[in-house]
């Protein structure tokens, strides 16, 4: 038998029909669905006639435009509220099952999905949704579709596509203390670049991504995308089976046990051959910072702001010139030395419980910068708040001058009230740093959620260890 | 789906590489429940010097003077050119409804992000991948003559300026068949409804716990 790679054995599992064009329609175990993306994709339904495929497989959750303020007064913004209506209205005329604005389980689909059990690995999961590729780090094949997609899978449950080549990177080493995953894949974007994963499935491997958490992983796998691979992957072992253990919807009893037989054999084989991998050595680390308008753009905490002149060509010194004139940042300063605005912790890439737990460990007993003007914490979901609160993290947080919201997308894309001012510059967990991503004219950088709350207690980057 | 047809254009040089979705189209507009009326808006915080409004009436905001697609000789381009991994970031849709509700049928890059890639094939708008000396070219070309006319003939798989340079380009021969005949893909598979109907049987022997309900 050929040794083959996780992906493969995934997208094998799932082949309903192999065409001699080269293109394979496969079979899709799990949709995940949210307001922004899916409203087009049910209208398309109704116009041509047709009833979703399988109803009972698909999820949907409201979370880019909701509130995280006073959630009982609704939505304010009238086209929010349309949008987030139509949801309810269409699950409710489809059969499909919804969680809520004021459903405790609410929250961010891609941390609603792994902690419900509703993600499992071995399924075929999709959404309207880039980020999609989070869920992959159960071992599932995870990835991000277009509304025109959605309406498909509703229809058919199977998604005409083409297969991937298969991308790993091994990040082996002990992390250094105050680094953390958020900061591993950080750095695998500035080493591989924003578009070199596109066209790859990217498994991420080796002894640094065995040790790190569920959480962990799933911080490394919802970042796949800003590489450029629509999916990222890491094989099944204890600490998923683990994680699966007890959630909602995982199986229960005996299938459990099953299933987690099945599930373990989802790893790559040892000598599986990818058609591309990277070495990163996860133990000279240090936490990373992007100074730019690109993920890419990335250096760590000792480093200072880049010089377009010395670019590797002449596209990526314009780029660079560019970014640098809308960051209003000047080449040579320490990126330590920038000072901030405000502070965003929350989103799918940082928005778990874990991800509190770091920022709360740095935030107790200290105080938010006088220069600070707004410190947010926005959990990924209900029950992460939930267990926050349980644990007293949210005192944390408001004693030392955050504030605590519900559950939602929030500030990671600024489709609710929480958003930049033009001009404006933020320290955010979460995943995108382009231009006016968090609001007209706003200054993303991207950190881990250590490093933010560092960011908050300094007014300017600081290395979390060394506060 | 409008069948694509061969056409001619100004090219509109749009060169930066990442172009992110963001850009194309602000999240803002997404807030809309329709599948049309994004083209006022593509690139709307470069084209524009105020943040725009969704709903709202665009013709008398300021323009920035400096973006490509408020000069007169580009604005009515209908083929766009731009750098390295073209559509990053976001799956938002709405960034190719944007563009085809303004008129761009074709966009030219040296690389594509996959999901915007996908997803313009199911609107009509064909995403061209051209070797990076090809598009320096181009550009150079329309820097130091002005202007360039090309023909996009996705038949031939084919481009041609107006200097009567060509260039050829490859295509999934499916994607290409889908443009030409405007195909509903939905259609398409649902004539596989038997193989899909057995496929659910066999795995649900497999792997039942897949096959529980959400409810
Ligand atoms: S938190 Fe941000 S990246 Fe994640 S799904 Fe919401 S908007 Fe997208």
């Amino acid at each position: 038998m050929t040794e083959t790679t996780l992906y493969d054995k995934l997208w094998d599992a799932h082949l309903v029909r192999q065409s001699d064009d080269g293109t394979a329609l496969i079979y899709i175990d799990r949709q995940l669905l949210h307001e922004v993306t899916s409203p087009q994709a049910f209208a398309g339904l109704r116009e041509n006639g047709r009833r979703p495929h399988r109803r009972d497989t698909n999820l949907a959750v409201a979370d880019h435009n909701v509130p995280t303020t006073n959630r009982s007064a609704g939505i304010a913004d009238p086209v929010s509220r349309l949008q987030v209506e139509t949801l309810d209205s269409n699950c409710a005329e489809f059969g499909i099952t919804e969680f809520a604005m004021s459903d405790p389980r609410q929250g961010i689909v891609h941390v609603v999905g792994p902690e419900q059990g509703i993600t499992q690995p071995g399924m075929t999961i999709v959404c309207g949704d880039s980020h999609t590729a989070t869920h992959g780090a159960l071992g599932a094949l995870a990835f991000g579709i277009g509304t025109s997609e959605v309406e498909h899978v509703l229809a058919t449950q199977c998604l005409v596509a083409r297969k991937m080549k298969n991308l790993r990177v091994n990040i082996n080493g002990r992390l250094p203390d105050g680094v953390v995953s958020k900061d591993m894949i950080l750095a695998v974007i500035g080493m591989i670049g924003t578009s070199g994963g596109t066209g790859y499935a990217l498994e991420f491997a080796g002894s640094a991504v065995r040790d790190a958490s569920m959480e962990g992983r799933l911080t490394l796998c919802n970042m796949a995308i800003e590489a450029g691979a629509r999916v990222g992957l890491i094989g099944v072992d204890g600490v998923t089976i683990e994680y699966m253990r007890g959630r909602a919807y995982s199986p229960q009893g005996p299938e459990f046990d099953q299933a987690s037989q099945a599930w373990l054999e989802l790893q790559s084989d040892p000598g599986a051959v990818f058609d591309l991998e990277y070495d990163l050595d996860a133990s000279d680390l240090r936490p990373q910072v992007t100074w730019g308008t690109s993920p890419e753009m990335v250096i760590s905490i000792d480093d200072v702001i880049p010089d377009p002149a010395n670019a590797p060509d002449k596209v990526r010194s314009q780029d660079w010139s560019r970014a640098l004139e809308y960051m209003d940042l000047i080449p040579g300063a320490p990126i330590s030395s920038v000072v901030l605005d405000k502070v965003f912790i929350g989103a799918c890439t940082n928005g778990r419980i874990e991800d509190l737990r770091a920022a709360a460990a740095v935030v107790k007993g200290r105080v938010v910068a006088d220069t600070v003007k707004q410190a947010l914490v926005v959990p990924g979901s209900g029950l992460v708040k939930r267990q926050a609160e349980a644990e007293g993290l949210d005192q944390v947080f408001t004693e030392a001058g955050f504030e605590w919201r519900e559950p939602g997308c929030s500030m990671c894309l600024a489709m609710n009230d929480d958003c930049l001012e033009p001009g404006e510059r933020c320290a955010a967990t979460s995943n995108r740093n382009f231009e006016g991503r968090q609001g007209y004219r706003g200054r993303t950088h991207l950190v881990s959620p250590a490093m933010a709350a560092a960011a908050a207690i300094a007014g300017h980057f600081a290395d979390p260890a060394k506060l | 789906m409008e069948k694509f047809i061969r056409y001619s254009s100004t090219i509109v040089p749009l060169d930066r590489s990442n172009i992110d979705t963001d850009a194309i189209i602000p999240k803002q507009f997404l807030k809309s429940v329709e599948k049309s009326g994004f083209g006022d808006n593509l690139f709307d915080t470069w084209r524009y010097l105020d943040q725009g409004e969704p709903g709202q009436d665009c013709t008398g905001r300021p323009l920035n003077d400096d973006f490509v697609l408020n000069h007169d000789s580009y604005r009515d381009g209908r083929i766009l050119m731009s750098r390295e991994n073209f559509g990053c970031g976001s799956s938002r849709e709405h960034a190719v409804w944007a563009l085809r509700d303004f008129g761009i049928r074709t966009v030219l890059a040296t690389s594509f992000a996959d999901i915007f890639f996908n997803n313009c094939f199911k609107n009509g708008v064909l995403p061209v991948v051209l070797p990076g000396a090809d598009i320096d070219r181009l550009f150079a070309s329309d820097q130091d003559e002005g202007p360039v006319e090309m023909e996009v003939d996705l038949a031939r798989q084919s481009l041609t300026t107006g200097d009567g340079r060509v260039y050829r380009f490859e295509i999934d021969e499916f994607k290409k068949n889908c443009l030409l005949d405007g195909l509903d893909d939905i259609a398409l598979t649902l004539q596989y409804a038997g193989d899909i109907h057995d496929y659910e049987q066999r795995r649900a022997r497999q792997v039942p716990w897949l096959f529980h309900d959400l409810d």
